[in-house]
């Protein structure tokens, strides 16, 4: 059998008392996209941050290529794994912002080679090759000196996704990388991603863009009110006639794009 | 005014820029400290650093100076003034200071914290590479201001035996009975140190801005 991407058992997330996500079951494929939609508040940032170890999820188990992050299931019981392993762990795990989040003191090539330095140990001038590869990657070698703020909100998402590549992860998690960007803008993103799921990188997607869910996607999750309410192939997810709170979500949230879909 | 009174006004304000600049230097660097411990998961140890901090921030530097130089003898410890003098000015210099960095700290966009956690980063590294190189210089308008309101306040030492540029201004002043030329040059002096610190700052603000839209 092959280990899926990434595995997620009865998944819980409280936030005080609300719950704000409820029994998540869920196995990413490797080597494929997963896409996550759904309404504002549904939960999927919050999914993905607990796959990311930003969130400590109240209940449940997440492995990542076939290993627990964060708590494992010994003789019934949960148990919190130590720092050392989730670490190792979450080293495969790769993760893109909707806000960027580039550091504004360091060059485009230096946030790429940040990592590698400091946690990778690599020597610098490694470090520097290796980044100013991802650079080339994602269309960027020529700007490997400028700092974030010289740089067009699309510029700045791929080099966040250099980033992400230069420690070699075996998942991405992507939580809107084009949400905040301007329109013109979203293709060159969304051509880097496109690419990169081309190479066989397993990808996990928060998007509104339904036009390349459909499109690159292998498997869309629809998610409502913390649940899985939907899970199968874009065909599956999408055909008609559509689960009723997907056709209000496309309605609601999406009325230009749900057009290609319908 | 004579040359020799000059001289002596200029002596003075080396010495009110020594011990102002000894304040800023020691004051930065213990109020990094005390920023860091009272932003640390030791809920005593913050609580004594949030006790320090209102303490000198809450008493006249005046009276700190008179407590530290009739305090450290009690304590056994036989300091010159001019000792009790720096440790005063710097502990008071330093409780600012440390609130200017925590106010730094706690805007560090919490996007960039994550992005340090999701790359693998250790709660060290990620102070040591991103939130401090983030929060200096977003602290150095604030930390500027200090630097300058402490060279002022540094007149104060004089209460303690210490001479420093307003004091001596006064005691020239009193005893040739020219007192506008003298306090006239002292507030020049003091204005070239001000332009001093304010351009170190300005220097510092350039090479580190954190470069914004
Ligand atoms: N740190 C937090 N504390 C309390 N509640 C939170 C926190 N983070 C998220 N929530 C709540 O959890 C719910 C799910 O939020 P989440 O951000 O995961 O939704 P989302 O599906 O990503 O929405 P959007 O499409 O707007 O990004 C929301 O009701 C939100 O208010
Ligand atoms: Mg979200």
């Amino acid at each position: 059998m092959i280990i899926p991407a990434a595995q997620v058992d009865g998944l819980d997330k409280e936030f005080g008392t609300t719950r704000v996500l409820d029994r998540i079951n869920l196995t990413i494929p490797a080597g494929q996209v997963t896409c996550l939609i759904g309404p504002s508040g549904s939960g999927k940032s919050t999914l993905l941050r607990c796959i990311a170890m930003l969130e400590e999820p109240s209940a449940g188990i997440i492995s990542v290529g076939g290993r627990p992050l964060g708590f494992s299931l010994e003789n019934g019981k949960r148990v919190k794994l130590p720092t050392a392993h989730n670490r190792e762990v979450r080293g495969q795990i790769g993760m893109v912002f909707q806000q960027f989040n580039l550091w504004p003191h360091m060059t485009a090539l230096g946030n790429v080679a940040e990592a590698l330095k400091t946690v990778r140990r690599m020597p610098k001038a490694q470090a520097n090759e290796i980044a100013g590869q991802k650079l080339d990657e994602v269309g960027l070698a020529h700007r490997r000196d400028y700092y974030p703020a010289q740089l067009s909100g699309g510029q700045q998402q791929r080099v966040a996704i250099a980033r992400a590549l230069a420690l070699e992860p075996k998942l991405m998690l992507f939580d809107e990388p084009t949400s905040s960007l301007d329109p013109e803008l979203t293709g060159e993103v969304l051509n880097v991603m496109r690419k990169l799921a081309e190479q066989g990188m397993s990808m996990i997607v928060v998007s509104h863009e339904i036009g390349f869910v459909a499109s690159v996607a292998s498997k869309v999750v629809f998610l409502d009110h913390g649940r899985v309410v939907l899970d199968g192939t874009p065909q599956e997810v999408f055909a008609k006639p559509r689960h009723p709170r997907l056709a209000q979500f496309l309605d609601t949230y999406l009325d230009r794009e749900a057009v290609m879909l319908a | 005014m004579s040359w020799k009174l000059f001289t002596l006004l200029v002596q003075a304000a080396g010495a009110t820029a020594l011990f102002s600049a000894f304040a800023v230097v020691a004051g930065i660097a213990l109020g990094l400290f005390v920023c860091g411990v009272a932003l640390s998961r030791f809920r005593a140890a913050a609580g004594v650093a949030r006790l320090y901090v209102s303490f000198f921030r809450g008493v006249p530097l005046l009276v700190q100076l008179l407590l530290v130089y009739h305090l450290l003898p009690v304590l056994g410890l036989n300091v010159s003034s001019a000792t009790a003098a720096l440790v005063a000015l710097t502990l008071c210099t330093a409780a600012y200071q440390a609130e200017n960095l925590r106010g730094a700290f706690l805007s560090v966009p919490n996007g960039l914290v994550e992005a340090a956690d999701v790359v693998g980063m250790t709660p060290w590294q990620r102070f040591r590479r991103i939130e401090a190189p983030i929060a200096l210089r977003l602290a150095i308008p604030a930390l500027l201001n200090e630097a300058v309101a402490i060279l002022h306040a540094s007149a104060l030492i004089s209460v303690v035996g210490v001479i420093e540029l307003t004091k001596t201004a006064r005691d020239l002043a009193a005893s040739t009975l020219e007192p506008l030329p003298l306090y006239a040059m002292a507030g020049a002096l003091y204005l070239v140190m001000n332009m001093v610190l304010v351009y170190g700052g300005r220097l510092a603000e350039r090479r580190f801005s954190v470069r914004t839209a």
